[in-house]
């Protein structure tokens, strides 16, 4: 059914739809809507046979679902950010656990400096903990991602991060095609666990591993992840076949069979990058992009597909390795291993900063004429950079940074950029 | 308003000493009616943390816990399931490629034991298995320090776990680091003793009991593993409460503590007898009883058996140290109520 | 939910593609806030602020001077601001001076909720001034999306007072074009 709802709402109701069993929430800033949805579903009696629980940080919520999933209940909770962080102990645990929580993240960029504002570099800080990350395009994608999240997590028995662009998705209002509950049992069944705490049929979970076992658990981890390179798109498809629409998959590539620059990026910037592809491509440049939606398992073979017979590839990140550049760029490079290509990296949107159709498109231009560094830094106001340098070659004691630049800048008002 | 340590009633004579013979194989409590034998005893026990751990010898958490889990066994029918902080009990018990239990078990992490707790009563609950019970448990430092916040998270929401603490009152299982719960002037790899202040520091530490009570939880009970029937009934009780619950067992270490394997009973009874490890329950925030003090002895006693104390002794600063012990122990006493009025004192 | 929200919702009950959503601004009573909505036709790709607006509402006037309210406005963009004086009272003669008079207006919108509502609340006013000033919205749409919304009583009230800010602008914009 049509709607026209927040992101955010959009996704709680996916979820009451896969039948969740427990949820925990702890509050932060942007996903909190999510689980005030769910919260109010289970309340008002919406959403049965559910148990809500309102627990005392990221930590206890990530360590409750631990519980609740290794009892072999249907579990989600929901992050971002510093809370992600927080509960970091908890993200390797699961993963190493083999359990099939799902859990949304609704990307935010990580202090200090603090800020709310939406960037991937939370998810970034987890993508070797062994959890299957998801990034959704739009709010429909998010909203679709949960449902067949669910069943990957428990088909794997491995658990499963969404990543959804915070405010940029979270609080937006848009048109979404909601499934029935019907549609949603026929695709996803009923959990049954690969392992579970049970009185009547008794294991030991979480034993220690020495050395003579240890490597072979983890490399079965990451045989786990292979395999999840086959079965997602198999669900994508699968979830097609029901539900009359494509979402999820490894990658999605857009006007890429005759490009000489593919663009590669992750989320909902993928839409202004697209807007962009199309009004060069209406003045003859030979320019595409691909999303990546899985970024992991990170698709090398199907983005060395996609990537391989371009001259140059542009890859356009919300993240920072820093003291390195680029953290998506690592595994494009490796995806073209072999391949003798042009390779940028460009650091965009962190914190929240707009990434806009008009900065886009010079950059884009710059690249097809090969006119662009390493690494650049989107719209980098290169004046606030050098005073402060200045600033701190005069002084030892500088102050903040943070507090330095933004006396600089005076009131911004709505921070746009 | 009281504060919860108030005692309701004082006792007017001496509490009447009873004569178990308890846990033995050899009697077997064939002196006692059916009813009051332990489950230790009873041939049924379900062994529920199975021999061939890798327990120190003498290790008073062992003991306690072989009692404490089979009593909560017997008490749900063996419908028990276990989550376990990291620590030397979830060590010992799961050697790779063993385990020593034969109840359904999880280990998770060091400071989330209650609240993974919290999330196997949630999913119990949400499946309708109303019979199945969930029981969280940790050493020290899994429980008063980086297990705090979980655990009081869980004692807040009143989630149904039965939180049980093994306190040897120092991280043993790293190599015996002091913790919240170390006692005053005991020395650890942490808190060496040397310098002005040799030991464990006067006037830091958290009462995890009555910070459980002060959260008004339906049961909180200290137990000692010199006293093993009491410690199970303890269990028993709690078990036939639903809500959060805590119990704290005091359970010496022979390595970290420094002393003989043989004395680990001895010396949890004399940490109970001379105050300063009281025994009782309370409920809803109030002490509902304690174990009457038989016969009070010095706090000397109880410490010099532990080489952890052993600057104490031959000094003239730890002979002040050890007074200031005592002075602990006697507010102990008069605080709970541990001894009848007309008791005889040392 | 916000004016923009609820404008989303009115553009998708006919039928259209629309997107919401809020400046990246810090979510604090009393600050600042903007609020954008797209409305098209096919799928809406693009996820940057709107920065070439074609209409501007303006819900609290006090900002007209302390924020660039305007830039980016496109050549014969439509003006809506909740006052109840005119552009020319407000200090904007010169916006309205041209072609385009009849693209701007200025509606008592907080009055009129204040009226209907009994709060002084403007978002349903504002949303059925701008349908009548830009065309690019009906006022059934708006007040089905008000009822949507709000429970029966305060929806109702909330559409009179939407309804009257549409017959008022109506009225203007005819004199201004006449």
């Amino acid at each position: 059914m049509l709607k026209q709802i927040e992101g955010s709402r959009a996704t709680a109701e996916a979820i009451a739809l896969c039948r969740p069993e427990v949820i925990c929430a702890y509050p932060i800033t942007p996903q909190t809507h999510i689980v005030e949805g769910l919260g109010e579903m289970v309340k008002s009696g919406e959403l049965e046979g559910c148990e809500f629980i309102n627990v005392e940080s990221e930590f206890a919520a990530l360590s409750v679902a631990i519980g609740a999933s290794a009892t072999g209940a249907r579990t989600y909770t929901a992050t971002s950010s510093q809370g992600l962080l927080f509960m970091a102990e908890a993200v390797y645990n699961a993963a190493g656990l083999g359990l099939p929580i799902v859990m949304t993240i609704g990307n935010r960029a990580i202090g200090a400096p603090i800020n709310i504002w939406n960037d991937h570099s939370d998810s970034m800080s987890m993508r070797d903990a062994g959890w299957i990350q998801l990034f959704a395009e739009t709010n429909q994608e998010a909203l679709d991602l949960h449902i067949q999240a669910f069943k990957l997590a428990e088909e794997l028995s491995c658990p499963v991060m969404v990543c959804m662009d915070g405010f940029i998705l979270t609080h937006a209002y848009d048109r979404v095609d909601m499934p029935s509950q019907a549609d949603v049992d026929a695709f996803l069944p009923p959990f049954e666990p690969r392992q579970v705490l049970d009185p009547a049929d008794p294991v030991t979970i979480g034993a220690m591993v020495g050395p003579e076992a240890f490597t072979e658990v983890r490399y079965l981890a990451h045989h786990k992840q292979l395999r999840a390179l086959s079965l997602i798109p198999q669900l994508s498809s699968d979830f097609a076949a029901r539900f009359g629409r494509a979402s999820g998959g490894l990658v999605r590539p857009y006007r890429t069979a005759d490009a000489e620059t593919i663009v590669v990026a992750l989320g909902s910037v993928i839409g202004t990058v697209k807007e962009v592809v199309d009004e060069m491509r209406g003045e003859g440049v030979a320019i595409g992009c691909v999303s990546i939606c899985s970024f992991r398992p990170f698709p090398l073979a199907a983005l060395r597909e996609v990537l391989e017979r371009a001259q140059r590839v542009v890859v356009l990140e919300k993240c920072l390795a820093v003291g390195l550049g680029g953290i998506v760029s690592d595994g494009v490079r490796k995806a073209l291993s072999g391949i003798m290509l042009k390779g940028y990296t460009v650091i965009a949107g962190l914190g929240g900063r707009a990434i806009t159709r008009e900065s886009l498109r010079q950059l884009f231009l710059d690249a097809a004429e090969d006119e662009l560094e390493q690494v650049t830094f989107l719209d980098l106001n290169a004046d606030i950079v050098a005073n402060e340098l200045e600033r701190e070659t005069q002084q030892r004691r500088s102050g903040p940074t943070a507090e330095a630049i933004l006396r600089r800048l005076g009131t911004v008002a709505s921070g746009i950029g | 308003m009281t504060t919860p340590t108030e005692p309701t009633d004082r006792p007017t004579q001496r509490q009447p000493v009873k004569f178990y013979q308890t846990g033995t194989f050899t009697i077997g409590n064939r002196l006692l009616p059916e009813n009051v034998r332990s489950v230790q005893a009873d041939m049924r026990r379900t062994n529920s943390l199975n021999s061939g751990h890798r327990a120190c010898q003498g290790c008073g958490e062992a003991l306690g816990a072989r009692y404490a889990i089979d009593a909560a066994m017997q008490a749900t029918g063996n419908q028990l399931i276990a989550v376990n902080a990291t620590g030397c009990l979830e060590v010992f018990s799961t050697p790779y490629p063993e385990t020593s239990w034969q109840i359904p078990w999880i280990h998770s992490l060091f400071g989330n034991a209650a609240a993974v707790a919290s999330g196997v009563a949630a999913a119990l609950r949400v499946k309708g298995r109303r019979e199945a019970r969930v029981v969280a448990q940790g050493g020290d430092g899994g429980t008063t320090d980086i297990g705090f916040g979980c655990l009081s998270g869980m004692f807040e929401r009143n989630d149904d776990v039965l939180y049980i603490c093994y306190d040897n009152e120092a991280y043993m299982n790293t190599g015996v680091q002091r913790s919240s719960a170390t006692p005053p002037a005991a020395r650890t790899a942490t808190t060496p003793a040397m310098g002005a202040h040799p030991g464990n520091e006067f006037g830091t530490g958290k009462n995890v009991p009555l910070i459980a009570m002060a959260h008004r939880i339906p049961y909180v009970a200290t137990a000692s593993v010199a006293n093993l029937r009491d410690l199970e009934q303890k269990v028993t009780t709690a078990m036939e409460i639903h809500g959060a619950r805590y119990i704290h067992i005091h359970v010496p270490c022979p390595l970290g503590w420094g002393s003989a394997p043989a004395d680990t009973i001895r010396l949890a009874r004399l940490a109970v007898e001379s105050g300063l490890f009281p025994l009782y329950e309370a409920r809803d925030g109030h002490v509902t009883s304690r174990t009457q003090i038989r016969r009070q002895v010095p706090v000397d006693e109880y410490l010099k058996l532990q080489k952890r104390f052993a600057h104490l002794f031959g000094n003239a600063a730890g002979a002040e140290s050890v007074a200031l012990v005592q002075s602990m122990a006697d507010r102990n006493i008069a605080e709970f109520g541990l001894l009848a009025e007309d008791a005889a004192h040392e | 939910m916000s004016g923009a929200e609820m404008l989303s919702v009115a553009a998708f009950l006919e039928g259209r593609y629309a997107q919401a959503f809020p400046s990246f601004g810090s979510e604090r009573m009393g600050a600042p806030v903007m609020a954008f909505c797209r409305i098209d036709d096919r799928e809406i790709r693009l996820r940057e602020p709107v920065l070439a607006p074609d209409a501007l509402i303006i819900q609290d006037p006090t900002l007209l001077h302390q924020v660039d309210l305007f830039s980016g406005l496109a050549q014969g963009g439509y003006v809506l601001i909740n006052s109840t004086r005119s552009f020319a009272e407000l200090g904007l003669s010169d916006l309205m001076r041209g072609a385009w008079r009849s693209h701007m207006c200025t509606v008592p919108a907080t009055e009129l909720a204040l009226k209907h509502v009994r709060r002084p609340l403007p978002n349903a006013a504002l949303l059925g001034g701008f349908a009548a000033i830009s065309g690019q919205i009906k006022i059934q749409s708006v007040a089905a999306a008000i009822r949507e919304k709000f429970g029966r009583a305060v929806a109702e009230a909330n559409v009179a007072a939407a309804e009257e800010a549409y017959a008022l602008v109506r009225t203007t914009k005819e004199t201004a074009d006449a």
